[in-house]
């Protein structure tokens, strides 16, 4: 492994997030009974003729500006000629040599911090085809058209990833740029967003790419992941005991965690590219182009920049709340109400807690049962010391379960932090008092017990005890008044 | 009194307006006429005789609320290639045999709307492919002229049919020459328009760059007003072009004084002596009528025959691949497996001038041909469209035979393809520039008709038409019918 470079490039389908189909006034949305979304068209009757999608065409560019790409003045639709009995017309109305969207870019963070920027080499409009359906049909094969002609935009990019960890670094920037554009809604499990990814390996220092194999259809990051380790180690341990890597490709079971081979290079289709007749080419004007530009959102590295200047954030930390645009809207009304003096704090919050209970329930942001306003208010009581951190967590839970306010919920447990000095010092002369041998053995310089002092008096006020205070107050009891030795 | 059959669609308009005569019974007569002539030429495959009645009632109602049109009332016979509503739409294919179109195309559409009323529809060389309506998987059609010829191809059913006087006006379609040869091989006028002019949407595409629908009729007049109903933009259609529809039939008799035409030097390379003279004829009557002639030259467009036979089969190939058995049209009785499906309904379906084409058309898109082929042919294309171009700078139509020759015997051609494709050798150029066409009778050779053509630059189908109509006042040549059907 250590011997040799990995080479890794994805082409990503995206599905745009357009109400009709790219060719047809088919509707897009996703579980309709089968072929209850496909009309003449996607249905390829005789006589039928395509009509391109604005919308599509304004999405595709709306993703080539925020990729820093060019966009072409003029592209071309192509038929890609095959047959299949999901393939109504039996070509694929995809763009080939003239793509709508050419090179472009985008930067990920790697895990140690570092930024690498990944090559886009183009992206282009195609149609999807529809699917076979098998079960609960016998000795025959059902054909759902729902998805035939549903608009996808393929993201293909440079071989610029050099391990798995950085093809899916990439494949969540992408992902979370497309949700930022609001041209996907980015549900892998419905397979709005997918993957192919080509993988390679060569000896280390090597100029020259070794033989690659296209892994098809990937439907989530950790299924990307493991599939390419796995086809990395099955291409070094080929090369390595003699054999050679063909061209070929393969599919993922994700349930024996390995790579299949499908076809190879000799057994492919020839595609018969060529110029769709029935569609002209696609001429962009430059006012439409700037007309998109006007409507693209604040971007996630943008965005991220903002908050680690403004917010005195980490890098990571601004990434992580930029990962999409309804996290990092919640963060802000977070902070817009705390002060972005406490933006750390809010920070903190949003990616432990509030994640975690996100995660655990399984719910979107934008479905949170503590809505940025209560979250504030909980802060806001830490920040007041009305509460103490671990307390908060307790509040946090509470409030998430009954969807009461921070200060409902301190109020009707009586969770209010002691912070009246003389309440707290007889708690712990009580403490003292109560536990004799372990105060002698302290003395003695058995200073661990500090912690069980601090315990029992947490116990004893319930956890309510202003810890600071706590603190200050016990190492000068437990000292006896004097100095500590 | 002349037979209705025999009128203009102005002449028959103007009797339906004044109640002379009903649509009912204009629509009884070509039926009639249908019943006692269309089997000894097997022009129509399909008779909606029971619907044209219907449509005709409809129609006088119209005309009894005050309503007129030129096409109002007025029965036409469409090409089995559009795609009409509830009615079989075959494409001359076994493939299709079974096909019953669920919508219309919007020539249909529109036609339909203007009140005209389809008696049926017309035979053709299979999916458009031939010239001599000999591929028909319905059988050959007879050319009215003589019934051992060919009315030529692929509109023939059309053609013959126009020429019979089974209808007022047939519908067609021009791929290669697919109207403007028939209408000569039979005598009648016909007009390719501008593509782009005409929505393909709901004609079933053989080569879909190429593929352009338009009409045959009696005369320019008659298909100037049929035009005028047909042409327009249309939003299904992303080819068709969005540009106003002139008033054809107004414009007709703009003077011709001035107008330069240009003689197409290279159709007259080989042509027999009694074809060249007849065009030359033709040009006495235009020097007559006050335009100025000149000889031009094309010198691609020699190359325009071997650049069409590329071109049209590489886009069928891929058009004809949605004829698998999967969801209409024919499907092989038991597959075992899918590629038995694809095999035997596309083997069985399909006749063989068809698979000639798509396997052509599938080898010169293949890797590692395409550029020789494909690309050539394309950049072969633009020299023929800077040829008529610069053609057009010199003069404002180019004229010639449409044909090199009269119609030829049944069985002739048919098995030597080269041979049969070079009848479409003066034809082809205006398909591959998209200009637009029309053939009108010009004269006859041996009792057979010949066809003069008019190509002119891109929408300027008016000035075509007008052209036609002027020769048409000073010449009779349309007004012959073939033997039998007067």
């Amino acid at each position: 492994m250590a011997n040799w470079d990995v080479v890794i490039g994805l082409e990503i389908h995206a599905q745009l997030a357009t109400k009709s189909k790219i060719f047809s006034g088919s509707a897009t949305a996703y579980g309709a009974p089968p072929n209850s979304q496909a009309d003449l068209v996607d249905l390829a009757y005789p006589g039928v003729l395509p009509v391109l999608n604005a919308e599509a065409v304004r999405m595709a560019v709306k993703f080539g500006l925020a990729i820093g790409a060019v966009i072409a003045r003029r592209s071309v639709f192509a038929r890609k000629n095959y047959f299949y009995p999901d393939l109504p017309k039996g070509y694929q109305i995809s763009q080939y040599e003239q793509p709508v969207v050419g090179k472009g870019s985008l930067n990920v963070v790697l895990d140690d911090g570092a930024v690498k920027t990944i090559g886009v080499t183009r992206a282009h409009l195609e149609e999807d085809a529809g699917k076979s359906l098998h079960e609960g049909l016998a000795h025959a094969t059902g054909i759902d058209l729902n998805r035939a002609g549903t608009p996808l935009l393929e993201i293909v990019s440079e071989p610029d990833m050099r391990s798995a960890k950085e093809a899916v670094a990439y494949m969540k920037k992408v992902h979370t740029l497309v949700r930022y554009l609001e041209i996907c809604d980015g549900n892998m499990q419905e397979g709005s967003f997918r993957c192919d990814a080509n993988v390679s390996v060569r000896p280390r220092g090597e100029a020259k790419f070794g033989t690659r194999a296209e892994i098809k259809n990937l439907n989530s990051f950790r299924f990307v992941e493991k599939a390419i380790q796995y086809e990395v180690a099955r291409q070094i341990e080929l090369i390595e005991s003699g054999g050679k890597v063909i061209q070929e490709t393969r599919l993922y079971d994700s349930d024996k965690n390995e790579t299949r081979s499908m076809r190879s290079k000799e057994e492919a289709n020839d595609y018969r590219y060529f110029p769709d007749p029935d569609l002209l080419p696609v001429q962009i004007e430059e006012t439409f182009i700037e007309a998109v530009r006007a409507t693209l959102p604040e971007l996630p590295d943008e965005k991220a920049a903002r908050f680690a200047r403004d917010f005195a954030l980490s890098a990571y930390d601004a990434g992580v709340l930029c990962a999409s645009r309804e996290l990092g809207a919640y963060f802000e009304a977070v902070v817009q109400t705390l002060g972005a003096a406490h933006a750390k704090l809010a920070a903190n919050w949003v990616m432990g807690e509030l994640s975690s209970a996100l995660n655990r329930d399984n719910l979107e942001i934008t479905a949170s049962r503590v809505p940025p306003a209560a979250l504030s208010g909980l802060l806001a009581r830490i920040l007041d010391a009305t509460i103490s951190g671990k307390i908060a967590k307790d509040v946090f839970e509470a409030m998430w379960r009954d969807g009461k306010t921070a200060d409902d919920i301190i109020e009707t447990k009586g969770l209010k932090q002691i912070t009246d000095t003389h309440a707290i010092e007889g708690v712990i002369d009580a403490v003292i008092a109560a536990n004799p041998k372990q105060l002698a053995d302290y003395r003695a310089g058995k200073d661990k017990l500090f912690g069980f002092f601090v315990g029992q008096v947490m116990k004893a006020t319930e956890g309510k005890a202003n810890p600071a205070q706590l603190n200050e107050l016990l190492k000068a009891k437990l000292s006896g008044g004097k100095e500590p030795v | 009194m002349t037979m209705l059959h025999n009128l203009s669609i102005g002449e028959l308009a103007d009797r339906l307006a004044g109640r002379q005569i009903s649509s009912v019974e204009l629509t009884r007569h070509f039926l009639a006429r249908i019943e006692r002539l269309n089997p000894r030429l097997n022009a129509l495959i399909t008779l909606t005789a029971a619907e044209a009645l219907a449509g005709a009632a409809a129609a006088d109602r119209r005309l009894a609320a005050g309503e007129r049109g030129r096409l109002l009332g007025i029965p036409l016979i469409h090409k089995d290639i559009f795609c009409t509503d509830g009615v079989r739409t075959s494409c001359g294919s076994r493939m299709l045999d079974n096909f019953i179109a669920p919508y219309d195309a919007t020539v249909v559409t529109r036609l339909k709307s203007a009140g005209a009323v389809m008696l049926g529809k017309a035979n053709m060389d299979e999916f458009a492919m031939g010239s001599s309506n000999e591929t028909s998987y319905y059988g050959p059609v007879k050319n009215p002229w003589d019934t051992s010829k060919v009315p030529g191809g692929s509109s023939g059913g059309s053609a013959a049919a126009a020429a019979a006087r089974l209808a007022a006006y047939t519908t067609g379609t021009d791929t290669g020459g697919s109207i403007r040869q028939p209408a000569a091989l039979t005598g009648v006028t016909g007009v390719k328009p501008t593509y782009g002019r005409v929505s393909r949407y709901g004609m079933i595409a053989f080569a879909s760059s190429l593929d352009q629908a338009g009409v045959l009729a009696a005369s320019a007049a008659d298909a100037a007003a049929v035009l005028q109903v047909m042409a327009g933009f249309d939003p299904k259609d992303s080819t068709s072009v969005d540009a106003p529809v002139p008033d054809y039939p107004a414009l007709l008799d703009a003077p011709l004084k001035g107008l330069k035409i240009g003689l197409l030097r290279e159709f007259f390379d080989g042509l027999e002596a009694r074809n060249a003279a007849l065009i030359k004829d033709a040009l006495k009557v235009y020097t007559s009528l006050g335009a100025d002639t000149m000889e031009v030259s094309l010198p691609h467009l020699p190359l325009s025959v071997p650049t069409y036979y590329v071109v049209a089969p590489a886009e069928c190939s891929s058009n004809l691949s949605r004829f698998d058995g999967v969801r209409f049209g024919y499907r092989c009785p038991a597959p075992v497996d899918l590629n038995d499906l694809y095999k035997r309904s596309r083997g069985e379906g399909f006749g063989a001038e068809v698979k000639r084409r798509i396997m052509t058309g599938t080898y010169v898109l293949s890797a590692g041909y395409f550029d020789a082929y494909y690309l050539k042919a394309q950049k072969v294309r633009r020299l023929i469209n800077d040829d008529f171009r610069a053609a057009f700078q010199k003069v404002d139509l180019v004229l010639g035979p449409t044909t090199p020759t009269p119609a030829f015997a049944i069985g002739a051609k048919i098995d030597d393809p080269v041979t049969m494709y070079l009848n479409d050798i003066y034809t082809i150029g205006a398909n591959l520039a998209g200009l637009p066409g029309i053939s009108v009778p010009c004269g006859l050779v041996d009792g057979l008709p010949m066809g003069l053509q008019l190509i002119g630059p891109h929408f300027s189908e008016s000035r075509l038409l007008g052209a036609a109509h002027q020769f048409q006042r000073a010449t009779a040549w349309h007004t012959k019918a073939p033997g039998g059907y007067e």
